[in-house]
C-alpha cells in the first residue's frame, strides 16, 4: 500500500450570534465594567445571567448589579495555556460567586502559581483595557483582599447597547483519506483515473470510497476508467464565484466516465457553453502540477447514444 | 408486533490512537458486518437505523452520510442520525421499537478523534456566550469538578488514582481496549487531574442491535432487556449546578427504574476518574456492584461510541451469563452535564 495521504485541515468560522435582552444587558455591562445578574422570583441572582430561570423556566427580565469582586468556588491549575484562553502564561481557572450573586462565572485568575489558589479565596475582576461587550472584555481575576466592592451604578438602560457578537473560532486538524480515497489521489497525481468495483453488484464507484453505498461491502478491486467519458446532465452556472478566475457563463456537467458506474462533476471548457449537451463525449484536460483534472473538453467523437447513459443519470 | 425490547447483539472495534489509513467507513464496516454477523441478520433485515457522531470531530459536515455507505442503503432504508454519542441514538431506535413500527434497530456510532484535538474541539460545545470565547477544554472543566470533589472530602487524590489503576486493570481482559495494565499516576494535566485520571484520545466504532419480544429471543440466546432507558440535563451553566452531585443521573436512574432492585453490574461512562466519585454517588452504587469490567472510558474513549460501547459491554455480559441485572450509563457535554441510563436483565436462569 502507498503511503497514507496526510493533509493539513483548518476549520475557522466567526459565528455571529443576535443577543436576547438579557444578555445585551449583561454583555454591554461588561464594555461599561458594570456586572450584572438576572434575579429570579424565588430571589437567586443568576451571573452570569440567565434568559429563564434553571428551576422554574420563568422569562427572567430583573436585572441587578453586583460586585466585581468575590469569591472562588472550585479551581484548577492550568500549567500550559492552549490557544485561545484567556492567559497565555500558566493561570488557574476558577468558578467565581461574586458578591451579591448565587451562581459562579467561570474566568482564569492570574496567580504565580497553585499554592496561591485555594477555593474560598477572594479575587475580584481585571478588566480587559479594550472592551467590546464580550466574555473577554473581563480579562482574567486577581487575588483581592478586600472587602466586598460596591456594585457599579445601573440604571437600567446603556446607551449604545450591543446586538450581537462575533464568535471566532479556529480548530486545526491533519485529515487523512483513507485507504480508498489515497489510492485515488495517488493516482490522480499520475494523470489516471481509479475506480473500485463492488464484489457484489459489480458496479464501479469513481471516486471509491471504500464501500459500496448500496451493499455495504468493501469495495477493492481497482479498475482504471476513462479517460473520456459523457456528458449525462449539465447545468449553466451564471454567476461569478468569489476568488474563482473562471468567465461566466460556463458549463457544469455530470461526466460518466467510460468503464463508471457513478458519474463525476466537472466543468466543461473548449466548446460554447450554449453547444454543450446530454451526449457531449468529453476527455479531461490535466495542467501543470494539479491533481485534478483541470476541465472536461470534446474529444469530437460523434454523441453517445442514450441508452449508454441512461442508467447513470 | 410489541412486547419487551432486548439489546441482542453487541460489536466493537479495537480502539487505537490512530487509524490514519482507514476512513470513517472503512473504520466503522467491520464492525457492521460483525454486529450482523452475530444475528444473521441482513441490512434489509433491519426495520431501523440510527447513528451517532460528531462532524466536529473529522471536522468535516455531514460526515455520518459518507458512514451510511458502510450499512448498504438498497432497497432503501428508514435511517435517522444524532449528533451525539450513539447511546442517544440508542434511545431513539428504543423509542421507535416501542412505537410498534419496527422490530429490529441498529445502532451504530464511532468517532475518530486523532485528526484534530478533542480537548479543543469539545469546546465548541459549550454556550457561545459565556463559555466558548474562553476555549476551557474538556480536561479543564472535569478538573473544576474534580477540585470540587476534593474539597466536599467525596474523595481524595489516591482514590483517584486507585480508579484510573483498577479501569486499566480490569481492561487486561478486554481485547478491544486502548490501553491495559499498570498505569503511572502521570504529570497534571490540568492540576488535579494527572493523566491516570484522564481518558486516552482514540478513534472507535461499535454497533448494537435490538430486537422486541419474540423476534429478540429468536435472535439471541439469552436477550439483554431493556427494564427502562431514560436520559435528563441539567442547567448548561456549570456555576448555577453542584458539581460534586448530578441529579440528572440520579433522576434518570430513578426513572429507569435502577432503584427497584439492586444491579450487579454497572457500565459507567465516566471519562474521568473523578466522574465515576459523582456517578457512583449519584446511582447509589455499593462496593459489591462491579463497576466497569470493561475497563470503562479510561481504558478506550473513542468519542461518540463510548456511551454506546457501555450498553453494549452490559448487554454482552448478560449475553454471556455473567450478570443477570446490570445498569448501563452514557454521558454527553461537560461535567456530566447530560446522563442517560439504561437497566438490562437477563431472563432468569
Amino acid at each position: 500500500m502507498p503511503d497514507v495521504l496526510k493533509a493539513p485541515l483548518v476549520v475557522e468560522f466567526p459565528f455571529t450570534r443576535s443577543l436576547g435582552p438579557v444578555q445585551r444587558a449583561f454583555l454591554t455591562g461588561l464594555r461599561e465594567r458594570v456586572l450584572l445578574g438576572a434575579r429570579t422570583t424565588a430571589g437567586r441572582v443568576l451571573v452570569p445571567p440567565a434568559e429563564y430561570d434553571p428551576d422554574t423556566a420563568e422569562e427572567l427580565y430583573d436585572l441587578v448589579p453586583v460586585a466585581a469582586s468575590g469569591t472562588v468556588t472550585t479551581w484548577a491549575w492550568n500549567h500550559a495555556p492552549r490557544p485561545g484562553q484567556p492567559r497565555a502564561t500558566p493561570f488557574a481557572w476558577v468558578l467565581v460567586r461574586l458578591d451579591g450573586a448565587d451562581t459562579a462565572l467561570l474566568g482564569a485568575l492570574d496567580a504565580p502559581g497553585p499554592d496561591a489558589v485555594r477555593t474560598g479565596m477572594r479575587v475580584r475582576v481585571r478588566w480587559a483595557a479594550e472592551r467590546t461587550g464580550a466574555i473577554t472584555d473581563i480579562a482574567c481575576f486577581e487575588p483581592y483582599d478586600g472587602p466586598p466592592e460596591q456594585p457599579a451604578p445601573y440604571t437600567g438602560e446603556f446607551e449604545n447597547p450591543v446586538t450581537g457578537i462575533v464568535v471566532p473560532a479556529r480548530l486545526d486538524y491533519t485529515y487523512t483519506p483513507g485507504r480508498a480515497q489515497s489510492d485515488h489521489l495517488h493516482a490522480l497525481a499520475e494523470h489516471r483515473i481509479v475506480g473500485e468495483r463492488c464484489p457484489r453488484c459489480r458496479k464501479v464507484y469513481v471516486p471509491p470510497r471504500g464501500a459500496c453505498p448500496a451493499c455495504g461491502v468493501a469495495t477493492t478491486e481497482h479498475v482504471e476508467v476513462g479517460p473520456r467519458g459523457t456528458v449525462t446532465t449539465f447545468c449553466v452556472v451564471n454567476i461569478k464565484a468569489r476568488n474563482l478566475d473562471i468567465e461566466v457563463p460556463y458549463v457544469y456537467a455530470h461526466i460518466a466516465l467510460d468503464g463508471a458506474d457513478l458519474a463525476l462533476h466537472a466543468r466543461i471548457g473548449g466548446i460554447p457553453y450554449d453547444r454543450v449537451r446530454m451526449g457531449l463525449r468529453v476527455e479531461p484536460v490535466w495542467t501543470e502540477g494539479a491533481r485534478h483534472p483541470d476541465h472536461y473538453r470534446p474529444t469530437g467523437e460523434p454523441d453517445a447514444d442514450y441508452d449508454t447513459y441512461k442508467e447513470l443519470l | 408486533m410489541s412486547g419487551p425490547i432486548a439489546v441482542v447483539a453487541f460489536a466493537q472495534s479495537d480502539h487505537r490512537r490512530t487509524t490514519d489509513e482507514l476512513s470513517e467507513v472503512e473504520m466503522l464496516m467491520p464492525v457492521l458486518h460483525e454486529v450482523l454477523a452475530r444475528t444473521g441478520l441482513r441490512t434489509a433485515d433491519i426495520d431501523f437505523t440510527c447513528s451517532g457522531s460528531s462532524d466536529y470531530l473529522a471536522g468535516r459536515a455531514f460526515s455520518f452520510t459518507m458512514t451510511l455507505d458502510g450499512v448498504g442503503a438498497w432497497p432503501p432504508i428508514s435511517e435517522s442520525h444524532v449528533e451525539m454519542d450513539g447511546a442517544f441514538a440508542l434511545y431513539e431506535a428504543w423509542s421507535k421499537l416501542l412505537t410498534g413500527d419496527a422490530d429490529t434497530a441498529l445502532v451504530y456510532a464511532y468517532g475518530k478523534s486523532s485528526p484534530g484535538s478533542p480537548r479543543d474541539v469539545l469546546t465548541r460545545q459549550l454556550d457561545p456566550y459565556y463559555l466558548a470565547p474562553l476555549w476551557p477544554d474538556s480536561v479543564a472543566l472535569a478538573a473544576l469538578q474534580a477540585q470540587a470533589l476534593l474539597d466536599a472530602g467525596d474523595t481524595d487524590e489516591q482514590a483517584l488514582a486507585a480508579i484510573g489503576a483498577r479501569s486499566r486493570a480490569a481492561a487486561t481482559a478486554n481485547p478491544h481496549a486502548q490501553l491495559r495494565g499498570p498505569v503511572p499516576r502521570g504529570d497534571h494535566v490540568v492540576r488535579p487531574l494527572r493523566s491516570g485520571d484522564c481518558p486516552p484520545i482514540g478513534d472507535g466504532a461499535a454497533a448494537v442491535i435490538l430486537a422486541a419480544g419474540d423476534r429478540a429471543r429468536r435472535l439471541c440466546a439469552r436477550p439483554a432487556w431493556i427494564r427502562g432507558l431514560d436520559h435528563r440535563i441539567e442547567p448548561h451553566s456549570l456555576g448555577a449546578r453542584d458539581l460534586t452531585d448530578s441529579p440528572s443521573a440520579r433522576l434518570a436512574a430513578e426513572r429507569a427504574g435502577a432503584f427497584e432492585r439492586p444491579v450487579d453490574t454497572a457500565e459507567l461512562h465516566a471519562p474521568f476518574s473523578s466522574q465515576e466519585v459523582v456517578l457512583r454517588k449519584a446511582l447509589r452504587l455499593g462496593d459489591e456492584v462491579c463497576v466497569n469490567p470493561s475497563g470503562g472510558a479510561l481504558a478506550a474513549n473513542p468519542v461518540m461510541a463510548a456511551g454506546l460501547i457501555r450498553i453494549g459491554e452490559a448487554a454482552a455480559r448478560i449475553h454471556r451469563g455473567a450478570s443477570d441485572r446490570a445498569l448501563a450509563h452514557a454521558t454527553s457535554g461537560p461535567c456530566l452535564q447530560q446522563n442517560l441510563v439504561a437497566v438490562l436483565e437477563g431472563d432468569p436462569r
